[in-house]
């Protein structure tokens, strides 16, 4: 069996969703690209389905906020492993805060579940199709999703804590 | 969330041992409610399940999590990367060098930082001797829940023993902070290979022993074998990884797989099982200890010569004795300890093999002086969403069981 490259991730991801593909880096060896979020629920199919690849293992997701990407404030992170051939591949996608809202993997991965619940606990992604979407780590009245940028870990109104030195 | 429903409402899954389930002629045709947690001394932990039971057979489970959640994620956006270290000794509290390493190391993939030969041969004792501490404490545990005490109260003082050689390497023992970005904090004092040695010498007679007492005995086996199985499909489709999955008869080691600190350079062994329940989960924890004892002795034997820590002093904490005496260690100290040491914009994964997995630090940084965004992959936070699965259809003291066999680590699930 011939190593599995990169590359060959690439370009067999490239031959089926071509035009969906986009900011392909690889920071640290680790293969890491961009796709839309109509895009990603039949592109972790592909991978898990597909004999040559075999990414069928849901290593780690994760939210992220930039606030500063207009239209793009909110996203997912998905970390896919091909334990057969020992290949990594990163997934991101980018959506709007104002509407945060994904199609779920957890019919592909039950490992994807309480991931997802993090996700819409943290920064308040909803999952379309999810069974449970609950919080998971934080109390169920709480009415913020503390992990986006503007929720500050400190409190605003102290001054003493303010360093002009050394930023955040 | 819990109410009360007629059984025969209630659709049973179909377990792959147990069967479906035959309910029809229970008391009243009433299921009760029972809450496992969140503190009960079989949970080991703080986290609850709530139990749909009809008598002793368990109907459904809802798993409630986030009792002791911290938001380690949060923050750490506001720390400088040596804050942090603290923070991944708080989640797998029974082998914390292992998380301390796996930082350490993902910092130095960012920052491009070579350890030497020695550093990684000290990180690898370390880390084997967590992992012996942790499959310990699992293992022992797991004996306390089907009745045997006495197991645990023995090889806990082996626990007590690899504490004191953690404090010989770092001074500290349960919430280590062991290491800096580029090595570790001193090197391997003779007080520590000595009691390294004894400890070598000794605890082989002590596990064999624990071992003469379970692997065999017939109580013991009836309780644990074809108790809690997953299969090694369900197995990967829930994300389970380390002895978990390997009790499922994949042989997924992050040691092997990505080897990192030289691991490459030692001989060892990876145990798999078969019926991914129970008992397969217990033999391949105390298959890993002697393993992990291997591993030691051989990093032991073969100790490199040479320095304990890279050659970078704009991100390794220098010598207190330096700071007073010498002007750039002076700079240098000042600026790692303001969290003023310049790291790079990117990304970057890295992943060890935990006490219960694949224990993964995701590290985007743009740049500042804290990261943008940190993900901890905590294994047991990603397998623990098996378990409603695993119990339906055993009865309650089964479950008990499975959990402790799961190695289920409350400071990890929540993080």
């Amino acid at each position: 069996m011939a190593e599995l490259t990169n590359q060959a991730v690439l370009e067999r991801l490239q031959s089926k969703f071509g035009a969906f593909i986009s900011d392909v880096e690889e920071p640290y060896g680790l293969l890491t690209i961009t796709t839309t979020r109509d895009q990603i629920i039949p592109m972790l199919e592909f991978l898990h389905a597909d004999q040559d690849l075999q990414m069928n293992f849901l290593t780690t997701m994760c939210g992220i906020h930039y606030p500063s990407n207009k239209d793009k404030e909110l996203g997912l992170i998905y970390h896919v492993h091909s334990l057969v051939h020992n290949v990594r591949l990163r997934i991101k996608i980018f959506f709007p805060i104002s509407d945060p809202v994904v199609p779920t993997a957890t019919g592909l991965y039950a490992a994807a579940n309480w991931m997802e619940r993090e996700a819409f606990d943290f920064y308040g992604i909803k999952f379309e199709g999810h069974p449970n979407l609950i919080r998971i780590l934080n109390v169920e009245d709480m009415d913020y999703h503390p992990m986006l940028r503007h929720y500050p870990l400190e409190d605003g109104t102290r001054e003493d804590k303010v360093d002009l030195f050394f930023g955040r | 969330m819990a109410e009360i429903k007629k059984a025969a409402e209630v659709k049973h899954p179909a377990n792959p041992v147990h069967g479906s389930l035959q309910v029809a002629d229970s008391f009243n045709n009433e299921l009760t409610t029972l809450n496992l947690g969140p503190t009960h001394p079989a949970t080991h932990g703080i986290f609850q399940n709530i139990l749909q039971m009809d008598g002793e057979k368990i109907v459904s489970g809802v798993p409630t999590i986030g009792y002791i959640h911290r938001a380690f994620e949060k923050i750490a956006e506001r720390r400088p990367f040596y804050q942090i270290t603290p923070l991944t000794d708080r989640m797998n509290y029974c082998s914390a060098p292992i998380n301390n390493m796996g930082w350490w190391m993902t910092v130095e993939k960012l920052l491009g930082v070579k350890t030497p030969k020695r550093a990684d041969y000290i990180r690898v004792i370390a880390m084997e001797l967590a992992r012996i501490a942790d499959h310990l404490i699992c293992n022992s545990i797991l004996g306390v829940d089907t009745g045997a005490f006495t197991g645990f109260l023995y090889v806990f003082q082996e626990r007590e023993k690899i504490y004191e050689i953690y404090e010989e390497i770092c001074g500290s023992r349960l919430t280590t902070n062991m290491g800096r970005i580029g090595g570790m904090e001193r090197d391997l004092s003779p007080a520590a290979i000595a009691k390294l040695r004894t400890f070598l010498k000794d605890f082989p007679k002590v596990w064999a022993e624990f071992e003469t007492m379970f692997n065999r005995n017939r109580i013991f086996m009836d309780r644990t074998q074809n108790v809690g199985p997953i299969t090694a499909e369900r197995a990967l489709n829930y994300g389970f990884t380390g002895p978990n999955l390997r009790a499922a008869g994949v042989d997924y080691d992050v040691r092997v797989m990505n080897p990192y600190s030289s691991y490459q350079d030692f001989e060892f062994d990876i145990p798999v099982g078969s019926n991914g329940d129970t008992y397969d989960r217990f033999m391949v924890r105390n298959e890993e200890v002697w393993q992990s004892l291997r591993i030691i002795n051989q990093a032991l034997d073969n100790l490199p010569e040479g320095p304990f820590h890279a050659d970078a002093p704009e991100y390794y904490l220098p010598a207190k004795q330096q700071v007073y005496r010498n002007m750039e260690a002076l700079i240098y100290h000042f600026k790692i300890v303001m969290g003023e040491i310049e790291a790079p914009v990117g990304e970057v994964y890295h992943s060890v093999e935990g006490g219960n997995g694949e224990l993964g630090f995701y590290l985007i940084s743009d740049g500042g002086r804290t990261p943008y965004r940190l993900h901890f992959r905590r294994p047991c936070y990603i397998y623990y969403q098996a378990y409603p699965e695993m119990v339906v259809g055993t009865s309650l003291s089964d479950a008990i069981v499975i959990l402790s066999s799961m190695n289920v680590i409350a400071g990890e699930l929540d993080a």
